[in-house]
């Protein structure tokens, strides 16, 4: 017994009762960390995202800039500087990009010692280099384009399924899943053979079956969200169901479409790149990636630099957008990193 | 007590069966909605599939299509082509084999095609479960950071990257592989393909089977199966390695549907004789009996496959079965 108070006055000594006085705590300084900057501060951490910020803003500003900057131009035709090997100024010193085929100068026997073709020239004397650029500012254009009407059609219809559910709800369904049993590629190569090929109806054959995967995001992040307690809580207070979509459940998906919008604009080039390589790209003389693929592959191993380059543009294109979209997905959604 | 669960047993089977059927009855409408689809889509297709049209006299051209019956209504055009299906008759080609049957040109053509899928799909998935398992019992080790490496590039590239890589430095500098597909040689001819096609499922068995193992490592049942005192082999093969390969078998299948505009790719690029290179000189050259015929023959490939993937679900996993059944 008497030992059992000691212990405790020994307790005592031990340990302090924290002081109840708050006001330490409210002098204390918090800092406010927005959803968005902590969202910011987790994609960056991620190794592969940073580089893939990295990667797409050089793409894009090589894009802008090259092909004003530079002395030729996409489409000029040079009879007498075809094929031309890639020489670039600097690195010629090396004997890499020197302009030679084995050890003859190709660019002294096309009359042009002092001109400097990147990426060499195509088989009708046309810049590689600026038509990469260009071709990457075409694709880029169509995916970007065609993707923004995928998420205003995906988002609208997500919405409006997922949220007044029933009948309405059910039909839509119906309707997407027929249009979804037919394979992309299917409906892709159709409406382009249907409509001819061209810049506005490449990406109208794009958005026609690319909204469905947006639209079953968006709905099942409206069937998430709509009966939650702040949605309800809207509703009570009487709320039309419009503000409720938009004010309530929207932001709330914000997410989830800025995830799919990313991921979509990479299977949005490579969709574009296939159209190009069944012979259904752009027209010439524009050329995207894809067109620029499909001209240079028949002469791939004679010369290796006509697809090389647009390639190689268009591989580490996708790879940029798919790790940024890795890590968005990861940074917005941290359970599953 | 036996009989109640045999009962219960019979129950599930035939709730079982009856899923199935009503699963196949959608897709047989499904089916018919988009031949219905395709059909009216062709119908609006411009110029005419006869050949140097321009030559023809406006009564050769008309005589021409009475002949195939493009003169008669589309809906009556679009009913007699189903029964002529239903009868295995897919119509004749306009121009590119003038006359011939459909069916017999896509026949062999679809054995080629599903031949170099199904191996790229196989290979792909084979190696991209070794890795996977590899990557997660070695996690944040060399063959875990270079698994996923690989996982990226196969995940992010289209096919023809890999494609062109391989039959310029392994087909033309090296020459161990033939370039163009021959048909005397159709299994050495057919590996720089499957190998570049079967990048796409290799990355994503990778990745599906990675975090599946990553997951069931953590999961409750393999703390038990330890603590049992479970040898380590054993409770890889018995719980991780059993457990994962029938979630890898659900995302397997559709997989699969996504190497359809691969290999159509690889099929031009190998130039192989197949269902993909028939169509692209169909489609440029308006031949649309053939285009309309491959097109359905993939939508069916398609519908098929997600089919067998609803009903796999279902098969291998008893929670969704148990769901189902209570329905």
């Amino acid at each position: 017994m008497n030992t059992s108070t000691k212990e405790l006055t020994n307790e005592e000594t031990l340990f302090s009762l924290a002081s109840s006085d708050h006001s330490e705590a409210d002098e204390r300084e918090y800092v406010n960390y927005s959803y968005v900057r902590e969202t910011l501060h987790r994609f960056l951490a991620n190794r592969g995202a940073a580089i893939s910020v990295v990667i797409i803003a050089v793409i894009v500003v090589m894009a802008i800039v090259c092909p004003m900057v530079s002395p030729y131009t996409f489409s000029d035709v040079n009879s007498r500087q075809t094929n031309l090997p890639p020489r670039i100024p600097g690195i010629e010193a090396f004997g890499i990009f020197d302009g030679t085929v084995g050890d003859v100068d190709a660019y002294t026997k096309a009359g042009c010692p002092d001109e400097y073709h990147f990426f060499g020239t195509d088989n009708l004397g046309r810049d590689i280099w600026v038509r990469v650029w260009t071709g990457t500012r075409i694709s880029l254009t169509i995916a970007f384009v065609a993707v923004i009407i995928d998420v205003l059609i995906g988002v609208i219809y997500g919405l409006i399924s997922g949220y007044f559910g029933g009948k309405i709800d059910i039909l839509m369904q119906r309707f997407t899943e027929v249009l979804s049993s037919i394979p992309q590629l299917v409906i892709v190569t159709l409406m382009i053979v249907v409509m001819k090929p061209g810049l506005s109806n490449i990406v109208i054959a794009l958005f026609i079956t690319g909204w469905i995967d947006m639209s079953r995001i968006v709905r099942a992040q409206v069937l998430k969200f709509k009966n939650q307690e702040f949605a309800l809580a809207a509703r009570t207070l009487g709320a039309s169901s419009w503000s409720i979509i938009f004010k309530e459940i929207l932001p709330n998906a914000l997410s989830q479409i800025v995830v799919t919008f990313m991921f979509s604009i990479p299977n949005a080039i490579f969709l574009e790149a296939f159209l190009a390589f069944v012979g259904l790209g752009v027209p010439a003389p524009i050329a995207s990636l894809g067109t620029m693929i499909n001209d240079g592959y028949k002469s791939a191993m004679v010369y290796p630099h006509m697809v090389v380059a647009p390639v190689l543009v268009l591989a580490v294109l996708m790879l940029g957008f798919n790790l940024f979209g890795d890590g968005l997905r990861d940074a917005i959604d941290p359970e599953r990193a | 007590m036996a009989q109640a669960v045999m009962k219960k047993q019979r129950g599930q089977s035939s709730a079982m069966g009856h899923y199935v059927a009503e699963r196949l009855a959608i897709a047989v409408v499904t089916l018919f909605l988009i031949l219905f689809i395709l059909f009216m889509l062709l119908s609006l297709m411009p110029g005419s599939p006869f050949n140097n049209e321009e030559k023809l006299s406006p009564d050769q051209i008309a005589a021409l299509r009475a002949h195939y019956g493009l003169d008669k209504p589309v809906l009556e055009r679009f009913f007699l082509y189903v029964w002529n299906m239903l009868h295995g008759d897919f119509g004749v080609s306009y121009n590119i084999q003038t006359n011939m049957p459909i069916a017999r040109m896509v026949g062999p053509r679809i054995v080629t095609t599903l031949g170099i899928g199904f191996a790229a799909g196989v290979v792909g998935a084979i190696a991209g479960f070794l890795l996977g398992v590899l990557a997660a019992l070695k996690q944040r080790s060399g063959w875990d950071t270079a698994a996923t490496i690989i996982a990226v590039l196969g995940v992010s590239l289209p096919s023809f990257v890999f494609a062109l890589g391989l039959s310029y430095f392994v087909g033309f500098k090296l020459g161990w592989f033939p370039i163009l597909f021959s048909a005397s040689d159709p299994i050495r001819s057919a590996v720089l393909p499957v190998i570049a096609l079967s990048m796409f499922p290799l990355a994503s068995v990778e990745r599906y089977t990675r975090s599946e193992i990553v997951s069931i490592l953590d999961s409750d049942f393999m703390l038990l199966a330890k603590s049992k005192g479970l040898p380590g082999g054993l409770l890889i093969t018995h719980h991780v390695i059993r457990n994962t390969l029938i979630s890898v078998l659900t995302v397997f299948v559709p997989m699969l549907v996504s190497l359809m505009s691969g290999s159509l790719v690889m099929e031009k690029l190998f130039s192989i004789p197949g269902l993909g290179s028939l169509y692209i000189t169909a489609i440029q050259s308006n031949d649309y009996n053939v285009v309309l015929a491959i097109s359905f023959i993939y939508s069916v490939i398609f519908i098929l496959s997600m089919l067998l993937v609803d009903i796999l679900y279902v098969v291998v996993d008893p929670r969704i079965r148990i769901a189902g059944g209570s329905d």
